[in-house]
């Protein structure tokens, strides 16, 4: 008797962990039919290769596409030669003192500071003091502060699995400390260090906040995607249809369809980071 | 290549990389510079105290107002809201991966759980607007459901993936031989589970909330699109807010150059900044602790 009844409580406790874990995974389930379902009726080559037109109710999302691959690109030639130089010097040259502290405490405090503040000090930094306006470049950078303490740790976790008995075979031949990182360190730290900068710069294509005072418009007239012009992006696209147009209701096939593309962007570099991962897991463990 | 030249390579590249590592102190210190140079600017105009304990946030009315208590409790109204969701369903979920979970499962829901953390929150909010807002006014029987509840809800699914990866992270961690003692004296999975893991992993699983909680407090466009933004004091969950994120994002936009309704907004973004900053300090000093009772 008594243990049949454990029997049953172990089978409602166990329940019990299942039901949120299928909570959990139900709200990603909502997340994507929702917007698979729906915005899957957009999604056609003229939506992807037209500008929008008459007052954004027709047309595609040609600007917000070239805006937000532009403004990637932006973040990514800012980010990825400083975080990965900073992430070389923790890991390879710094010694454990008080300035070495220093620098991790503010790594790991900018990583927690919120998106909107970066807005604000992009809007300081770059747009007025620097007198870039709002600009794609000034939002560039701002998404590339923003960037470059999860690119500094995740490239420092990556040159961290690297033995040291790698570097120290370089230096016993006779190469210099810098031959050794550029020519054995980072090439043997290149699958994990792309990982963390290719999730990176996913985060930050899906980012809104930093970029609403620092370029982000509401609509322009061309697709150039001039570095010292204001541009439209992805999530700012989605976020102004949603809520700031003036017939909304008469949007929101155009904000399903541009939510879908968002997603299927970011998801697509999130998969490539899994699969450099992935794959590097595999060669590291026939080696 | 020269030796010479070969060695000045090699200076000149260790000043670089120590540039790069010193830009990162630059960027945190003109940041707090920033946030102290205007809200200093601001508390030249209104007394601190009138800021920090001012029922009324009306920075536009004739005689304007700059009360942050109103957009404090706000966040504070939504953060509590969710974590109430999400540090049960983040633990639980924890526990299933970590304890109960076949490794197929496991290998399963990781992706799953990171793939939701991918989700950027512009859309999260746009399914507030579009999925949670009907639904909660049907329920509720309201006009509209872009309140605190839609918020706070949308936040719980934002640091669920947080919680969750730090929490399981620490009940991984915690000595096998902790529970083969527990299930050698006859305790069962779950008591073990209760009595002895969660307890062995709490400051882990307190890191994970805390991390959850300063991610909840910053976030933006789901707060902003979700809940409606009415500057008023909050009574329920129903009630529609309108948090320190959502107003830097509403009023930045609007704000007239260096007026003391700019420099007001840095002084949000100050708190802002202060909360979480406590919040992912908590977060890490329970970490640490953590790891060094574990490293014994």
């Amino acid at each position: 008797m008594l243990f049949k009844s454990s029997k049953i409580s172990a089978v409602v406790e166990w329940g019990t962990l299942l039901i949120s874990t299928v909570l959990v995974c139900f709200f990603l389930v909502v997340v994507i039919w929702e917007i698979v379902s729906k915005g899957a009726g957009q999604l056609s080559w003229d939506f992807i290769t037209k500008v929008p037109s008459a007052g954004m109710t027709k047309g595609g999302i040609l600007t917000p596409i070239i805006g937000t691959v532009m403004l990637t690109i932006l973040t990514a030639l800012f980010a990825i030669p400083f975080g990965v130089c900073c992430a070389i010097y923790l890991n390879e040259y710094a010694e454990d003192n008080w300035l070495t502290r220093t620098i991790r405490a503010s790594i790991r405090n900018l990583s927690g500071v919120p998106s909107i503040i970066y807005g604000l000090f992009g809007l300081a930094l770059f747009v007025q003091a620097l007198q870039l306006g709002t600009s794609l470049l000034a939002a560039g950078l701002t998404l590339g502060l923003l960037s470059l303490p999860y690119i500094i740790t995740t490239t420092e976790e990556a040159l961290m699995r690297i033995p040291n008995s790698t570097r120290e075979a370089a230096l016993a031949v006779g190469a210099t400390k810098f031959e050794t990182i550029k020519d054995v360190v980072l090439p043997s730290a290149m699958p994990g260090i792309l990982t963390g900068v290719v999730l990176t710069l996913s985060r930050a294509a899906g980012e809104t906040a930093p970029i609403l005072f620092t370029g982000a418009a509401f609509y322009i007239n061309n697709s150039n995607g001039y570095l010292n012009q204001e541009f439209m992006a992805l999530p700012y696209h989605l976020y102004m249809l949603s809520t700031q147009h003036q017939s909304i209701e008469e949007v929101r096939p155009i904000a399903y369809g541009t939510a879908l593309v968002l997603i299927i962007v970011v998801f697509f570099m999130n998969l490539t980071a899994f699969y450099i991962r992935f794959k590097y897991r595999k060669s590291a463990t026939e080696m | 290549m020269k030796y010479k030249t070969r060695l000045s390579l090699d200076i000149l590249f260790k000043i670089v990389f120590k540039g790069t590592g010193l830009l990162v102190l630059a960027l945190l210190g003109g940041i707090l510079a920033m946030l102290v140079y205007n809200s200093f600017s601001f508390f030249m105009d209104v007394k601190p105290l009138d800021f920090i304990t001012g029922m009324e946030w009306s920075p536009t009315a004739a005689i304007p107002k700059y009360g942050m208590l109103p957009l404090v409790l706000s966040t504070t109204l939504v953060t509590f809201g969710a974590m109430f969701i999400a540090i049960p369903l983040g633990i639980g979920t924890a526990a299933y991966i970590a304890e109960y979970a076949s490794p197929r499962v496991k290998n399963l829901l990781k992706p799953a759980i990171e793939m939701l953390a991918a989700v950027p929150s512009v859309v999260i909010g746009f399914l507030g607007i579009v999925v949670l807002s009907p639904g909660i006014a049907d329920l509720a029987d309201l006009s509209n459901g872009l309140n605190a509840l839609n918020g706070a809800i949308l936040l719980a699914v934002m640091a669920l993936p947080t919680i969750i990866t730090i929490a399981e992270d620490a009940i991984h961690a915690v000595p096998k031989t902790y529970k083969e003692a527990s299930y050698a004296m006859g305790a069962t999975k779950w008591q073990t589970l209760r009595k002895i893991i969660i307890p062995a992993a709490a400051p882990g699983i307190i890191a994970a909330v805390m991390l959850g909680v300063g991610r909840a407090i910053g976030e933006t466009m789901t707060v902003l699109m979700a809940t409606g933004n009415a500057s008023i004091l909050p009574t329920s969950m129903f009630d529609s807010v309108k948090t320190m994120t959502a107003t830097i994002a509403i009023e930045m936009g609007e704000v007239p150059y260096q007026t003391t309704h700019y420099f007001a907004l840095y002084a949000i973004a100050t708190v802002l900044f202060l909360m979480t900053l406590a919040a992912n300090m908590l977060g890490e000093y329970f970490i640490n602790r953590f790891r060094k009772y574990h490293a014994v």
